[in-house]
């Protein structure tokens, strides 16, 4: 074996170690690099109960309340399997609708509403112009109303 | 002798890379600028306004390009910097070298473009998700990387600390690329991969794919005519450099 050989071993056998330790350290700190919780994780009590965290999900469709007064506002976070309701104070992006994904921080109070102190929007990664989206909408509402419950 | 047509390793030797690299640049400049001027046209006038985020959205063109060349530059970093430690050849170290200020900037870019279009459609400039953590990361290594090749004085043991370092952040790469599916982020997934159809609107695409070769031919024009200047600093007292026509007496 040549040492520029051997060097070249020393080299990529390093760093296929180094990557393996990475990789074995981020599993064990998995549950601290998420974003956010789903609340199906809240409901399943993996969120801390002791101090902030993030919950995301949709919006759901409907869920959306605006109070009488200044800029409160309550709606719902759902994954569609489990649903927490959600009270903010703030201005809302320009994304936050009904039916999109959304980031909130904030705390889960005892009564289970989220107060969240931070609502960010979650966009997903397609990009299409107007005209498709509102063809893509109506074909989804033509399978709404094809299908027999 | 060996029946190739073109002898590779002759480029291997400064002597030789250093002309031919000079020839190349100009070359990969005409097309960044054309591809460049084409993408931005496509950008600006040619792409629909997206449904959901409205004109937002077209920071993608540099944002996503960018991004792409900031991990991309690494590995090719990282992997210069592995041949000149294991082999020791002069070239390898100056690519590894004339690399790092370019994957630095595109970092940079990237990382600033991502604020700009993050505070429109998320609602913050920053947040501490894996996918900007991690890009954060990469932008410090490039920058690690380049203290501490200015750190040590003599260049061989420069090359050689610095190779290391680049190869232990090689790592992130992946981290970077992967993190929007491994973890729950705020950052989207990928639109454009290979393992299945773009999400994207054809327009959308061609513009950022333009905006992709322009990175690139910018990149590749920046780097040699980078490795160029590293080549005559570091070979001056060599015979093929004090014969240059440029260098004059």
């Amino acid at each position: 074996m040549k040492p520029r050989h051997k060097r070249l071993a020393i080299i990529v056998s390093g760093v296929a170690l180094l990557g393996i330790a990475v990789a074995l350290v981020l599993n064990a700190f998995q549950s601290n690099l998420v974003f956010f919780f789903s609340p199906t994780q809240v409901e399943a009590g993996e969120a801390p109960r002791d101090r902030a965290f993030r919950i995301g999900g949709l919006v759901r469709e409907g869920s959306v309340k605006r109070g009488q007064q200044g800029l409160i506002v309550t709606f719902v976070v759902t994954d569609t399997a489990k649903d927490i309701p959600v009270a903010y104070s703030g201005s809302l992006p320009d994304l936050f609708r009904e039916g999109k994904g959304v980031v909130a921080q904030g705390r889960l109070g005892t009564d289970g509403v989220f107060r969240a102190t931070e609502v960010l929007a979650k966009h997903d990664e397609n990009y299409m112009p107007p005209d498709a989206q509102h063809a893509i909408d109506q074909a989804q509402k033509a399978q709404k109303t094809v299908k027999v419950p | 002798m060996p029946s190739r047509l073109i002898n590779w390793f002759r480029f291997g030797s400064p002597q030789s890379f250093y002309p031919l690299a000079g020839r190349l640049v100009p070359w990969f400049t005409a097309i960044a600028v054309l591809t460049g001027a084409a993408g931005l046209w496509v950008g600006f006038f040619v792409a629909p306004t997206d449904a959901q985020q409205g004109e937002a959205y077209r920071i993608i063109f540099v944002h996503v390009p960018a991004a792409w060349m900031s991990m991309f530059l690494y590995v090719i970093m990282a992997f210069w910097a592995g041949v000149g430690l294991a082999f020791n050849t002069r070239l390898s170290a100056m690519m590894a070298h004339a690399i790092a200020p370019t994957g630095a900037m595109f970092t940079f870019l990237a990382l600033w473009s991502g604020a700009l279009w993050g505070r429109p459609t998320w609602g913050a400039y920053w947040v501490w998700d894996a996918r900007l953590t991690s890009e954060l990361v990469l932008f410090f290594l490039y920058l690690g990387y380049m203290a501490l090749n200015a750190a040590i004085d003599d260049p061989r043991r420069a090359d050689r600390a610095a190779a290391v370092l680049a190869l232990v952040g090689v790592v992130n790469v992946p981290i970077i690329y992967f993190s929007v599916q491994w973890w729950n982020t705020l950052h989207q997934g990928a639109s454009v991969s290979l393992t299945r159809a773009p999400s994207m609107a054809m327009t959308m695409l061609t513009g950022m794919l333009l905006m992709a070769i322009a990175f690139w031919m910018y990149g590749l024009a920046v780097v040699l005519a980078r490795v160029r200047a590293i080549m005559l600093e570091r070979e001056a007292h060599t015979d093929w450099a004090r014969e240059l026509k440029e260098v004059g007496q």
